[in-house]
């Protein structure tokens, strides 16, 4: 039993990662006024990338930094059309994703003849995993929280990394007015552009580590389409927190545990495992209704009363 | 006093040929608080848009202590010491008064932003200048008249000489704009030059040291204000007399057509709004309301035009109980209303002058020939309505947000007042509109209820416009009425607003039979 715990918390942590990177990258351009949608296929880009670089170097930093790189030129990409090309933010986005499944595919056929997975064709390294001192001899806590990839304590150190240049730091309150009043911006001498191009830079950055979590860490090689949805749930994970980079790493945590959920019971029933990932969107979906709900009742109860002592009053003014 | 700021022969064409300032001439001095007035449309904002770098001319220079200035954008004029206070503010409503004012220029330690040193400050700003201002507070949570000292503060802080201000009292209650000017003085004091738009000539009077009047797009000339009257300004403005005080006979009211009692509105935080309101509107005369901004005037309004709901309590239109009408069957009902937003609601601006104007009656059997709208017969009537209301515009397919304010307003007044209506409500007809037009509203107003037995419902934060135009007056406070006056031309401008702050309060013995 306690073999079950300390596994299935090792594993929300280590399926919450690129999750994680997802959802700050989208925090970023969010705070900026932008929606990233195209953060899907940043990661994808970016695992591919990964696996490619650290290949040919035989560098870990190299191939992590390459991810990166793959990352902020998609960025850099957005940025230009959207912001200089005037496009349509949501259909670049998209057509960004689409490219992102199909280049990155064909790139793989390109360089290893495979459609599927460079597996056996390169020889790309993995991150390495970290033992914690102290913390993993904690009975319980120290398996689940040690022993990760050095990329998943990273997610979590980028959420204050994040949440500090957002709140703290000059370009982080000159994104957020540009992205609440871009007007008021402009009209100070801040470059709207400039700085939707560094949120969309630093997104690009961000979803690149969770790119090189998934061909790196997760697994240590590329397989197409190997993100699998994962920047979408970061995406609606930092939709949910509106904005602030811890709610959105800990609303990601609990899609990663909904992961944890459907792939341990995927070893007994598939059908059911599905079923359980869905759980999440649903819970999500009917709580903000029933959030919703329950507001609109506690305002009408409240009008109510307030209505009531109105009347209440009004009548003993009239027989004084 | 010494020049500051000179303006030669600045002539601007629109992209569409549209001449809107032609061989501009005038210039500012130091210490000196300078009155720009015309009629709307006469170019004063397109004026001041040059001045501030945001739009470019055609011939003509701009001086600032003899210096010809080039100027591209709003940056390059604040750096040459010129600042403008929109009336759209330009600021952040989820950062402080503090970082609103630092952005763009905001102090820094390493790479942080050093939010105790934007404290420091702005504060010490506000302190120099004498503005009364939390610079921790959140710019969402304060008045519109504190976002206003914001904004002067935000120009200040960047080391402007020249202040300009567009209509910068319109968004004010009478207090804040006392307020106002005060801070105004002590900046001149100071020997900053202020430029001040406004279209309410007795604040002109009472502020401004000389006036420079435009006439489509042409400068008269500038002018001492010790040597002006208020009537000479208008003649001068609008090339006729304008009658700024009219009289008007007492009414000849007739039966209750309005008739609101024990109303009750909660806001959506549980506040009373409307707390226990009841009075009547009889046909063929004019109520207006008095009270300080956000004393239930906007609640009141909607509830009485049907656009909310109300919680108790009874309206009663001709005798029946609004209450479960739509919009468009009150209107049928024969309401009328002019909404004090003109923008968002009074006039749908993408959409041209046409289109508005008949928005209400399309479907009336007049504008229809089977199942399609007759075309010939709505032009015809749009273009009556354009010429009686002067509607200064190319065509009636103009959409209205190309129009300049005062003619917004007159497209919203054509359509309100052409709609047949037995009980009309205005509120802040004349907000931002010159004296002109303001004229013509408010003779409008009350000959539509004095000769055509039109009841009329006043709402506005202009005190004179309330005097003159009502023929009973009541003063809401805190969603209640506190005061009740049979004759509006007997009151003074002084006991209102003692009734309108508080100072004051009638008993229910005192109104009864007023309301
Ligand atoms: N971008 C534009 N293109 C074409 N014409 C314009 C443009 N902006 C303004 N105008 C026209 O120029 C004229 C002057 O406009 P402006 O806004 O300067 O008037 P104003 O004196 O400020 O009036 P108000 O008192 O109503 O604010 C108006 O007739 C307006 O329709
Ligand atoms: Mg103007």
């Amino acid at each position: 039993m306690i073999n079950f715990i300390t596994n299935f918390g090792f594993s929300v942590l280590r399926l919450s990662t690129p999750i994680i990177y997802a959802a700050l990258a989208c925090t970023v351009t969010k705070k900026a006024g932008l929606l990233n949608m195209s953060v899907e296929g940043m990661m994808l880009c970016a695992a591919l990338l990964g696996v490619i670089s650290s290949a040919l170097t035989q560098s870990v930093l190299l191939g992590v930094l390459g991810a990166m790189l793959a990352g902020c030129l998609v960025g850099a990409l957005i940025s230009y059309v959207n912001l200089v090309g005037k496009s349509e933010l949501y259909l670049t986005c998209i057509a960004i994703n689409l490219m992102a499944t199909g280049g990155t595919t064909f790139a793989l056929y390109m360089i290893t003849g495979a459609k599927g997975t460079t597996f056996s064709y390169l020889a790309s390294l993995a991150v390495p995993t970290i033992q914690i001192p102290i913390i993993k001899d904690i009975p319980l806590l120290g398996p689940i929280l040690s022993g990760h990839s050095l990329l998943t304590y990273l997610a979590f150190l980028c959420t204050a990394l994040i949440w500090w240049l957002l709140f703290k730091t000059r370009l982080g309150l000159r994104l957020r007015s540009v992205g609440e009043n871009p007007h008021a911006a402009e009209s100070v001498g801040i470059s709207v552009t400039r700085i939707r191009t560094t949120a969309y830079l630093i997104a690009g950055a961000v979803a690149g580590l969770g790119g090189a979590f998934m061909s790196m860490s997760y697994v240590a090689w590329f397989s197409r389409d190997m993100v699998a949805g994962r920047g979408f749930i970061g995406l609606s994970a930092n939709n949910i927190a509106n904005g602030s980079p811890v709610v959105a790493t800990i609303f990601s945590m609990l899609f990663g545990m909904a992961d944890t959920v459907a792939n341990i019971l995927q070893l007994t029933d598939a059908g059911i495992a599905y079923f359980v990932k869905m759980l999440p969107y649903v819970i999500t979906i009917v709580g903000m209704v029933v959030m919703s709900v329950f507001q609109i009742r506690r305002r009408k109860h409240m009008k109510q009363k307030a209505v009531a002592a109105a009347i209440q009053e009004a009548a003993a003014e009239k027989q004084t | 006093m010494s020049e500051l700021l000179r303006v030669e022969n600045l002539t601007k064409v629109y992209s569409n040929g549209f001449v809107a300032n032609s061989d501009i001439s005038f210039s500012v001095n130091a210490g000196e608080i300078h009155a720009l007035v015309g009629e709307n449309g006469a170019g004063k904002t397109t004026l001041m848009k040059m001045l501030f770098g945001m739009e470019d001319y055609q011939k003509g220079a701009i001086y600032l202590n003899d210096k010809k200035l080039e100027m591209k954008s709003a940056l390059d004029a604040i750096h040459n010491g010129i600042g403008m206070i929109h009336q759209h503010f330009m600021l952040v409503p989820s950062l402080s008064i503090a970082e609103n004012i630092v952005l763009g220029i905001e102090p820094t330690k390493a790479v942080m932003f050093n939010y105790k040193e934007a404290v420091r400050m702005t504060s010490e700003a506000a302190k120099k200048y004498g503005f009364d201002l939390d610079v921790t507070q959140r710019v969402s949570d304060i008045s519109v008249g504190s976002m206003q000292k914001v904004e002067i503060l935000k120009a200040l802080i960047r080391g402007v000489k020249v202040l300009i201000m567009d209509e910068p009292t319109a968004v004010l209650t009478p207090q804040e704009t006392r307020e106002l000017f005060e801070q105004l003085h002590r900046l001149q004091e100071q020997g900053y030059a202020i430029i001040f738009i406004s279209h309410k000539l007795e604040e002109i009077m009472e502020l401004c040291d000389r006036v420079t009047v435009l006439r489509k797009g042409k400068c008269l000339g500038t002018y001492d204000i010790s040597d002006m009257t208020q009537e000479r300004i208008s003649n001068l403005m609008i090339g006729r007399d304008v009658e700024l005080r009219f009289q008007k006979d007492d009414p000849e009211s007739g039966e209750d057509l309005l008739l609101v009692s024990d109303l009750i509105v909660v806001g959506d935080d549980g506040k009373r709004n409307i707390d226990g309101v009841s009075f009547r509107v009889r046909a063929g005369e004019v109520v207006g309301i008095a009270g300080v901004e956000g004393s239930g005037q906007t609640e009141l309004a909607a509830a009485i035009t049907g656009t909310e709901p109300y919680h108790s309590g009874s309206i009663t239109l001709s005798g029946e109980e609004i209450r479960g009408h739509t919009v468009r069957q009150l209107r049928e009902m024969g309401m009328a209303s002019i909404h004090e937003d003109r923008m968002t609601i009074g006039a749908s601006v993408n959409q041209s002058i046409r289109d508005n104007i008949i928005a209400d009656r399309f479907y009336r059997p007049e504008f229809r020939k089977f199942i399609f709208t007759d075309k010939k017969a709505i032009d015809e009537f749009v273009d009556r309505c354009i010429e009686e209301f002067e509607i200064a515009c190319d065509d009636a397919d103009q959409p209205v947000r190309m129009l300049s304010g005062g003619n917004i307003q007159k497209v919203v007044v054509a359509r309100e007042f052409t709609s047949g209506c037995r009980f009309i409500l205005a509120s802040q007809p004349t907000r931002g509109i010159d004296v002109g037009t303001t004229e013509m509203i408010r003779k409008r107003l009350v000959s539509m209820s004095h000769e055509n037995k039109v009841a009329t419902l006043l709402i506005s934060a202009d005190l004179n416009e309330l005097l003159e135009v009502s023929d009973r007056l009541l003063v809401l406070r805190r969603g209640k009425i506190v005061a009740a006056f049979p004759k509006a031309s007997e009151v003074s401008e002084d006991k209102l607003g003692e009734y309108m702050l508080g100072i004051r309060t009638m008993t229910p013995q005192e109104m009864e039979g007023l309301l």
